[in-house]
Parts: C-alpha cells; sequence; structure tokens
C-alpha cells in the first residue's frame, strides 16, 4: 500500500450567493482597497492508502464528491500533491 | 448628580444593541446609540458593544467589525482611561479582534449555538466592573455559536497574575480554556464577556443577575 | 415588442398546461411573445396564482384582505403576524431552505412597518431513525438558527413531529410576529398614478429559477442556474434597520416584499390592487451576475430585496439609508392610469399585457366528494393493545413527539430583544412582552396530521381549539389566527376534499372562537410517487396577556397542590381517532375523531382564564399528544415535583386523547374558592391526585415511577438519536 497525498479546492458554484465575500469586499472598499472582487473557498487536505495511483483517484474522487462537497451549493477541484522534487 | 452617560456602539448587524440600552435605562444610565461610523471624540463615561452579529460574523466573528471607524476612538478612549468599557458577546469578540483583550473567541466545542441560563462565579471581586456586587455567583444567559475562549498559555499565565480573570462558569458550556467567561485587559478599564447581563436586568425576564453588574459599573463611576 | 413569438412548447416546458396557453391567447387575442410568456408561467403558477385553492380560501373568516400580513390590536398596537412553508426548498437543501424561508416570512411582516420581534417554527420530518430525515431534520434546524438568531429575532416557540408519511416531503412552516403601531402601519396597495417603483435590498442574481430545458439551451449548455436560493442575514438585518426608517418617510406610499416571483409578482400586484398598470425599466435592477436576460431579472427569487413606492422627490433620503445599511437602491417603474403592465429595457419594450389577465390565474378547484376511505377508517373500533401502560407510558415519553425538545429550541437565541418572558418548554404558549406596557402577546403554532387525515372537518376545528387552548393556558385571550394549509397533490379529488373539509373546519372555528384569519399561506404537492403526506393544516394563533406580571406556566409548583381535570372529565373511548399512543402502542391510526361542543369549549376557556386572573391556580397545562398521564408528566418532570392519584383505570383512559381539556393545580388554601368559581361557572371538574415531593416519584393509577427515568426517557431521546 502507498500513501497518497490530495487536495481538494472547494468553491461556491457560480450564480450561488457568497456572502462572506460580498461582506469582506463591502469593507475592504471602504477601507479604500480597489478590489473588484473576492470570493470564498474552503481548501482541504487528506491523505490516503491504496495500491496505485488510479486507484487513489477514484477514492479521492468518491471522498471528494459525496462528502466534502455540497453538490447542490458546491464546486471543487481536486489535486494529488506530488511530494517536493517530483513532478 | 448628573447621569452616567453611557455609549451603545451599533455596528452593522448588532442585534442586542436595544437590548443594552433597555437594561442601560432601567439601571440609571442615560445613553445614546452611536452608529459605527462615527469618527468624533467620544465624551461618554462608559461604551458598551453590544452583542449580535456584526457583518454577519463573517469571515470571522468581529473581524470586520474591528475595521470600523468608531473603533480609533473606542481605542484612545480606552488608553486615555477616559472611562470603563464592556463587550458583551460579539462585543467581547470585537475586543480580541482588535488586540484590546487577549485570547480569541472560537467555535462551541459541540459546535452548536447554545442558548441558556448559566451560573459563572465572580473571580476578581474588586474589580470596577465587580467592586459593589454582594453575590459570589451569577445567573447570566447566553447566547452563542463561538463562545470557546482560546489564549496562549503565557497569556492565560498574565491575566491570571494579574487578577485579570473575571468570570468563570461553573459548569462549562462551550469548552472555553479553564472554564474563562469574562476578562480584563490590563488597565483593567475594558472588560469582555461572553454572557449577556443586559438580558437578566429586571425581574420579569430573569432573576435580575445581570442588573448587578451594570450597577456596579454605575456606582463605581459615580464613585470614582 | 420582443420580437421572438413564444410558443406552446416553451410554455409548457414553464409548466403551464395547454389549456391554460390557450386561454392566454384567448384573453390576449394573440400569442404572448417569449417574455410574456415567462411572465404568465411564473404569475400563474400554483406557488403564485393560487389555482387551486383560492376560492375556497375566500371561506375564511378574514380581517384584512390581500395584504402582506394581517394583524389584529392590543391597545395601539397592531401585532401583525403570518405563517408560511417553505418544505420543497427544505428537501432540496434544508438548511437554505429553511433559513430563506425564515427571511421571506420576516419580509412579509417588516413590509407592513412592523418590527419583527418573534418567529414560531412547525416542522415535520420522517422517522428519526432514517439517517435522511435525520440530515434534514439537523440542517433545517441549523438554517433557522443561523438566519434567525443572525438576524436577531428570537425563536420562541414550535413544534417539531416526526413521522414515515413526512421522510420524502418534509414540512418547514415558519410564522413571524411583528409589532407596530396601528397608525404607522404600511400597506401594500399603490393608490395613484405616476409613483415611482423603488428597489431596495440585495442586488438579483439567478436564485429561484428553474432552468426550464428550453431556456438552457441558451446558454453554455450547462444549466448554471442555481436550483436553491441562498440567504444573507447580514443583508436581512440591514434590510429590516432600513426597511423601518424608510417606510417612516412620508413619501413612501406603499410597500411589499419580493417573494415568490420577485419583481414581477410585487409588481404586478402592487398595481393591479389599486386598480393602476405600471411600467418597469429593467436596466435599472442591480444585478449581480453578467448577463442577466430581462425574463430572468422578472422571476429571480434572490433573497432580501423590498418594493416600494413613492413620491417623486423623495429618492435621496431613500439612497441615504440604502447607503448607510450596504443596500441596493434603484428607481425601477412606475405606476400608470392605464391598467397594462409594460416592462422596457434600454427603451425596448418587452411586453404590453393587461393586468387583469396576467394577475388572474384560472380557477381550477375540482368539486370533490367523500371518499371511502373517510368511512372505512372512521369505521374501524378501538384496537385491543394489551400492553401494561407503564411500558406504554415510558414508549411515549420516550417517543421524539412527546420528548423534551431542548436539542431544537436551545439552538436558538429565544431571549434576543429582551422581551422573552415565557421561554421554550416551560408552558404551552410563548409570551411576549409590549415593553412600556403591563401587556403582552402569547403565540402557539400547532398542526396534526392523524386527526385531520381521519376527518378533515373536525380535525381541523380541534387543531384550532388546540391552538386557543394553548394560549389559555398561560393567560392570554386569542385573538387572531394564520392557517399554513400542507397538502397533497390537488389535482387528486381525495385532496381537494380534503382541502375544502379543512378549510371550512378552521372557518367555522374561528368564528367561534371570534379569532379572524389574519392571512396564511397553501402548500400543494407534498408528495412523491404515491406517498402523500397527511393533510396537515398548521395554525399559529395570537393572543392577548392582559397583565405580564400575571402569567401562566405548566411546571408543578408546590407538594401537597391540589390537581384537577377541568373540563371533559370522563373520556369518550368511541371518540379516540387519531390518539398517539393508539399509533405507537398499536400501531392503528383510525376511529372517530373527537368533536368540540363549542358552548363548552368556551366555557371553559372563561373558567380557565378566571383561575389564571384571579390567582387561584398555580400550574395549567391543556391535555393533547398522549393524554391525561403524559400532560401530568410533563408538568411533574418541569417541576421536578412528583404526583400520586388515580387518572383512570385502562389504557385509553390513561392516553387516551379527547377534546376540551386542561390540568390545573391548586395550594389547598385556595382550595374553596376554587370549587365555588367551578360551581359559578358550572364547569366540570375532577380531582385527580396531588403534587409531591420529587423522591415519591409518578404514580397516576398504574404503579409508581421513578421521577429519574422520566426524567431520562424525556430529555435523553433525541439527543442520544442524534448523536449517533
Amino acid at each position: 500500500m502507498n500513501k497518497f497525498d490530495f487536495e481538494v479546492k472547494i468553491s461556491l458554484k457560480k450564480g450561488i450567493l457568497d456572502t462572506q465575500g460580498m461582506a469582506t469586499e463591502k469593507v475592504l472598499k471602504r477601507m479604500g482597497y480597489n478590489i473588484n472582487s473576492i470570493n470564498f473557498g474552503k481548501d482541504i487536505k487528506f491523505s490516503l492508502e491504496s495500491k496505485d495511483e488510479n486507484s487513489a483517484r477514484k477514492i479521492a474522487e468518491q471522498i471528494a464528491h459525496g462528502v466534502l462537497t455540497n453538490p447542490v451549493l458546491e464546486t471543487y477541484e481536486l489535486n494529488i500533491i506530488k511530494p517536493e522534487g517530483e513532478n | 448628580m448628573p447621569k452616567i452617560k453611557a455609549g451603545v456602539i451599533v455596528f452593522p448587524g448588532s442585534n442586542c444593541d436595544r437590548d443594552a440600552g433597555f437594561a442601560l435605562e432601567k439601571i440609571g444610565f442615560d445613553y445614546d446609540y452611536i452608529w459605527h461610523d462615527f469618527e468624533k471624540v467620544l465624551d461618554y463615561d462608559f461604551l458598551f458593544l453590544p452583542g449580535g452579529f456584526s457583518y454577519g460574523d463573517y469571515l470571522r466573528a468581529g473581524a470586520l467589525a474591528k475595521f470600523s471607524p468608531v473603533m480609533k476612538n473606542v481605542e484612545k478612549f480606552i488608553e486615555n482611561e477616559r472611562g470603563l468599557v464592556l463587550g458583551v458577546c460579539n462585543g467581547f469578540q470585537i475586543l480580541t479582534e482588535s488586540g484590546i483583550l487577549k485570547g480569541a473567541l472560537s467555535q462551541n466545542e459541540k459546535m452548536k449555538f447554545i442558548c441558556d441560563d448559566v451560573d459563572v462565579e465572580i473571580k476578581n471581586r474588586k474589580s470596577p466592573f465587580t467592586k459593589y456586587i454582594e453575590k459570589e455567583t451569577l445567573e447570566i444567559p447566553i447566547a452563542h455559536m463561538d463562545g470557546n475562549f482560546k489564549i496562549e498559555e503565557k497569556d492565560y499565565k498574565e491575566l491570571k497574575n494579574n487578577d485579570q480573570i473575571v468570570f468563570e462558569y461553573k459548569d462549562n458550556p462551550n469548552g472555553s480554556y479553564k472554564n474563562i467567561a469574562g476578562i480584563m485587559n490590563d488597565k483593567k478599564n475594558v472588560l469582555g464577556m461572553m454572557p449577556h447581563p443586559e438580558r437578566n436586568a429586571v425581574k420579569l425576564l430573569g432573576n435580575g443577575d445581570g442588573a448587578s453588574i451594570l450597577l456596579s459599573i454605575r456606582r463605581f463611576l459615580e464613585n470614582e | 415588442m420582443n420580437k421572438t413569438i413564444g410558443t406552446t412548447e416553451l410554455a409548457i416546458a414553464l409548466g403551464l398546461s395547454e389549456e391554460e396557453f390557450n386561454l392566454i391567447k384567448d384573453k390576449l387575442g394573440r400569442e404572448p411573445n417569449e417574455f410574456e410568456t415567462y411572465l404568465f408561467s411564473a404569475q400563474w403558477s400554483e406557488h403564485c396564482g393560487y389555482k387551486h385553492s383560492k376560492s375556497l380560501l375566500k371561506k375564511l373568516p378574514v380581517n384584512i384582505e390581500d395584504e402582506n400580513a394581517g394583524y389584529i390590536k392590543i391597545d395601539e398596537n397592531a401585532i401583525v403576524f403570518k405563517v408560511e412553508s417553505h418544505n420543497h426548498p427544505s428537501a432540496v437543501e434544508p438548511y437554505q431552505g429553511a433559513a430563506t424561508g425564515i427571511g421571506g416570512i420576516v419580509r412579509d411582516v417588516l413590509a407592513m412597518g412592523a418590527r419583527p420581534i418573534a418567529l414560531l417554527d412547525s416542522l415535520r420530518f420522517g422517522d428519526l431513525k432514517d439517517p435522511i430525515s435525520k440530515n434534514i431534520f439537523e440542517g433545517v434546524v441549523h438554517g433557522i438558527s443561523g438566519y434567525g438568531n443572525s438576524i436577531g429575532v428570537p425563536t420562541v416557540a414550535g413544534e417539531t413531529y416526526f413521522n414515515k408519511t413526512y421522510s420524502t416531503n418534509p414540512l418547514v412552516n415558519v410564522m413571524c410576529v411583528g409589532i407596530a403601531k396601528e397608525s404607522e402601519l404600511t400597506y401594500s396597495k399603490a393608490k395613484e398614478h405616476n409613483k415611482y417603483f423603488v428597489y431596495f435590498g440585495a442586488k438579483t442574481g439567478r436564485d429561484g429559477i428553474h432552468g426550464a430545458s428550453f431556456a438552457s439551451k441558451e446558454l453554455s449548455g450547462k444549466d448554471d442556474r442555481p436550483s436553491v436560493q441562498v440567504g444573507d442575514p447580514f443583508s436581512e438585518k440591514n434590510l429590516i434597520e432600513a426597511t423601518l426608517e424608510v417606510l417612516k418617510i412620508p413619501g413612501v406610499l406603499a410597500s411589499q416584499d419580493m417573494g415568490a416571483a420577485g419583481l414581477l409578482s410585487s409588481s404586478s400586484e402592487m398595481a393591479y390592487k389599486g386598480n393602476l398598470g405600471f411600467e418597469l425599466y429593467l436596466d435599472q435592477v442591480p444585478i449581480r451576475e453578467e448577463n442577466m436576460k430581462p425574463w430572468e431579472m422578472m422571476l429571480s427569487e434572490s433573497q432580501e430585496r423590498m418594493l416600494f413606492l413613492i413620491e417623486p422627490g423623495t429618492e435621496k433620503q431613500i439612497k441615504k439609508i440604502a447607503d448607510k445599511y450596504f443596500l441596493e437602491m434603484s428607481v425601477i417603474g412606475k405606476t400608470t392610469y392605464e391598467r397594462n403592465m409594460k416592462a422596457y429595457f434600454n427603451r425596448e419594450e418587452l411586453c404590453n399585457l393587461s393586468l387583469e389577465h396576467l394577475v388572474n390565474a384560472p380557477n381550477l378547484v375540482i368539486k370533490a366528494e367523500t371518499p371511502n376511505y373517510f368511512y372505512v377508517h372512521r369505521a374501524r373500533k378501538n384496537p385491543n393493545i394489551t400492553k401494561h401502560p407503564k411500558m406504554i407510558f415510558s414508549e411515549l415519553l420516550k417517543h421524539p413527539n412527546i420528548a423534551s425538545k431542548e436539542w431544537v429550541y436551545k439552538q436558538y437565541d429565544y431571549k434576543v430583544g429582551n422581551s422573552t418572558v415565557i421561554t421554550p418548554g416551560n408552558a404551552d404558549a410563548s409570551v411576549i412582552w409590549i415593553k412600556g406596557s403591563d401587556k403582552g402577546i402569547a403565540m402557539t403554532i400547532d398542526g396534526n396530521g392523524p386527526m385531520t387525515f381521519l376527518n378533515p372537518y373536525e380535525g381541523s376545528r380541534n387543531i384550532v381549539f388546540e391552538a386557543a387552548r394553548n394560549l389559555v393556558s398561560v393567560g392570554a385571550t386569542p385573538k387572531g389566527v394564520t392557517d399554513n394549509m400542507n397538502f397533497g397533490n390537488p389535482e387528486q379529488l381525495e385532496v381537494v376534499w380534503q382541502f375544502e373539509q379543512s378549510i371550512k373546519g378552521i372557518s367555522s372555528a374561528c368564528r367561534e372562537l371570534e379569532t379572524p384569519v389574519t392571512g396564511g399561506n397553501v402548500s400543494f404537492y407534498n408528495e412523491s410517487g404515491d406517498s402523500a403526506i397527511y393533510p396537515t393544516p398548521v395554525i399559529g394563533m395570537v393572543g392577548e396577556v392582559k397583565n405580564i406580571n400575571n402569567i401562566m406556566t405548566m411546571d408543578f409548583k408546590f407538594p401537597s397542590d391540589l390537581v384537577y381535570l377541568v373540563g371533559k372529565t370522563t373520556i369518550n373511548r368511541d371518540y379516540l381517532g387519531g390518539s398517539l399512543y393508539q399509533e405507537i402502542a398499536g400501531d392503528f391510526i383510525g376511529g372517530e375523531v373527537d368533536k368540540v361542543r363549542t358552548l363548552f369549549e368556551l366555557g371553559l376557556h372563561k373558567s380557565i382564564l378566571k383561575i389564571i386572573e384571579e390567582n387561584i391556580a398555580n400550574a395549567v397545562h391543556d391535555v393533547s399528544k398522549g393524554g391525561i398521564a403524559i400532560a401530568l408528566a410533563e408538568m411533574a418532570i418541569k417541576g421536578q415535583k412528583g404526583f400520586k392519584g388515580l387518572v383512570g383505570e385502562n389504557n385509553e383512559e390513561f392516553f387516551g386523547e379527547n377534546q376540551s381539556r386542561f390540568i390545573v393545580t391548586v395550594p389547598s388554601e385556595n382550595k374553596e374558592v376554587f370549587l365555588q368559581t367551578m360551581s359559578k361557572m358550572k364547569m366540570e371538574y375532577k380531582k385527580i391526585g396531588r403534587v409531591l415531593p420529587e423522591e415519591y416519584g409518578f404514580d397516576c393509577g398504574f404503579g409508581k415511577v421513578d421521577m429519574e427515568e422520566m426524567k431520562k426517557y424525556y430529555y435523553d431521546s433525541i439527543p442520544n438519536a442524534m448523536e449517533d
């Protein structure tokens, strides 16, 4: 069994209201920053054991899609984290 | 003698400001509401930062409110020791986010909002906020999602040694470090607490224990 | 004019029937264009058009017509209140479905110029053992908590029920109560032409626009439209404060919140009520998404938006308030003398429709007759339940429908506002203090699926009287009602019959109680496949507390207090239909539903109010689910006192449910006064026992039960179910 590290970046689906983004943008603007937009998301990292990368990816997808994300409101990007030095 | 003048600071999203005004009036204060963009000097004896959800608690509870224009003058008020400051619930969160009080308020241990009546023990009975309170334990309502007080060990030691811990929960409802429910700054002119004394200031709404804190503040300011 | 001609295909894809589309063509004398077709599809949806209910709803005794919410008076105060449902959205996204339900009902009250001061929730889910139901339950409570607490309106009362008929169709009914001086209320009727429409609040996105397959093809092939609306309580709180300031400006003439079918329904109804027409300039609508089509702007259900009608010249003052509270403000149209709706985008005319045609969706109520199931169920005999009463007792106490709902209400801030005098769990209703006076507002929300299923007329009457009893228990006089009708598919004869009978029942009860129906809501199509929910009317009721210092709670107060059953002292065993114990212990729902005898019931209310007013009684609880044994148990548990007495000799007498019954405790020294008062009021009563110290246990006739055990069943049931 090998260890595989994954990173899931979760963001709100296009069109879903980003309440935190909106409020923070208003405050930043009032403070004088020339900000155009700001979007809040989540960054989740997890590590799992699997026999090879393909199987690991399949499991990671299941976790990302079925558990970590609310598919009604959110979308995600799943990346495998390679250890430093590898490409 | 003229009544003690209190300023209740209202941030966008504060929702316990009118509750504070009501309690203050009952206890004999004169009061004004101060909107968050007020930039003149704060000419008051007592400032009240009320509970609620300033800026929706977005980013972090109290994190956006600390950038409100009025906070500059609140800090000056504290530095120049012009009177006392009380931050309740969201007010406490704003004070820790601003660095005026040590520590931080994080999500309740059980990850749920809690509305309940709790007993708090008064740990410093000589503070300006508690000097004139007779009871040793008070029953005060809490209502919060992020009341779990966290602090670094070295800061906690400082608070303890300098008698800055004012209230501790008898039955810790949210996981706060060492049951801390309320603390002061080192100048002892600012108190931050999670429970809501203004919600128990009148017998009809509770046993009146909250009134004793506000009354003690008033007495201190009158006699000082 | 928009060049594209709407087609029957588009209309049907949007939910209109072929007949309805033909009706539209008839009325217009031409085919509607694409934009107009979208408008009709929304305005004529069941949600907005009330096609299957409006003619029946006319039977309700109202005191105010067609307003955002209705009100009753306490002195010079208008107590504004209404109930609304968000059932389907909560099944899809429980947190946001419930949160936006709160947002919507608060705005209905706010639009009248009333400050929202209390929320109540009536929730129904499937079996708690079912993980999906558990998730929906948890999400809904979080949503109400997250949104309600954030806007600073206390959630002070409610009910939560679990039954498998609600598994795929949860019911989330939320009620808001607000207060204003009657002379300062704002209405939603436009009275004059050439007044300006002002859009006020959050920006408009594509929330709540259901992607019709036809329409989706216009985009990249993907459906980008969110299927749920997302609420922003920070915007709502700002909107509350801002709106109350705006409505004080003399030049503000009318107001309406943008709810179902957003901008379309709010503007069309405002103008229509005043016999006027209007123009809209859609390029002026503040939008938060790029490239929004005009029809999307009309139909969007983005939250936290209001529509005001103002005297020209008032814009600047309103903009100032909008800026202070981080909200958008835009003049987007005006009322016209000609009774048509004209919408423009950058001067291009998109539609020219007679409002009369647009606003009046067809009446589709079908005539129904009593279905067979009614007779079949009514004829069923009481099941022979041989379980020992002690066993049934503990099953009932543990059952989520009876067990403590602390897990729910401790997540709600019920004290914000500093006015909650009776907090959740302590009495049959909540009481809010009207500060500056000695009066209070009592409020409750109640529903009953099984009884309504068995007998929609009597069952619905019973719900109204149950709500009244809840208010009377705390010492309040019932004043007004709001109804939320949760039913199945109105194209089914059975459902139509249930609905019609239910409305008749509610109407008759409200007339007898002299509590007008100030407003309400209808939710149909609560079914999936062949499983429809029990027909479930939910009644919100508001009452007047004349002396806030003299209110009543249900907890047993002192050992040696005498315990009386007041009202119907002998249970009618042939009329136990809908009793919870039969369902739990015998898996049975059937038989005759007990009926309320009006004169007796009204006399009972008077008697209870009298013994509260004159400080004769010191605890009062009305008897409902679980019967007398459970009512006594609740009083004992809350008061942490024991009980000894004799309630009956068999399961029916311990747990059976009949109408018109209260438990009352009287300190021994008041015994004589109590007996004299009952005699004077000619009210039936029966001594059933005595309050004892807690350590003596609880014994109502089937053997002693340990109080610690009872408290464990009662308090631990739901938390244990949720921890798994």
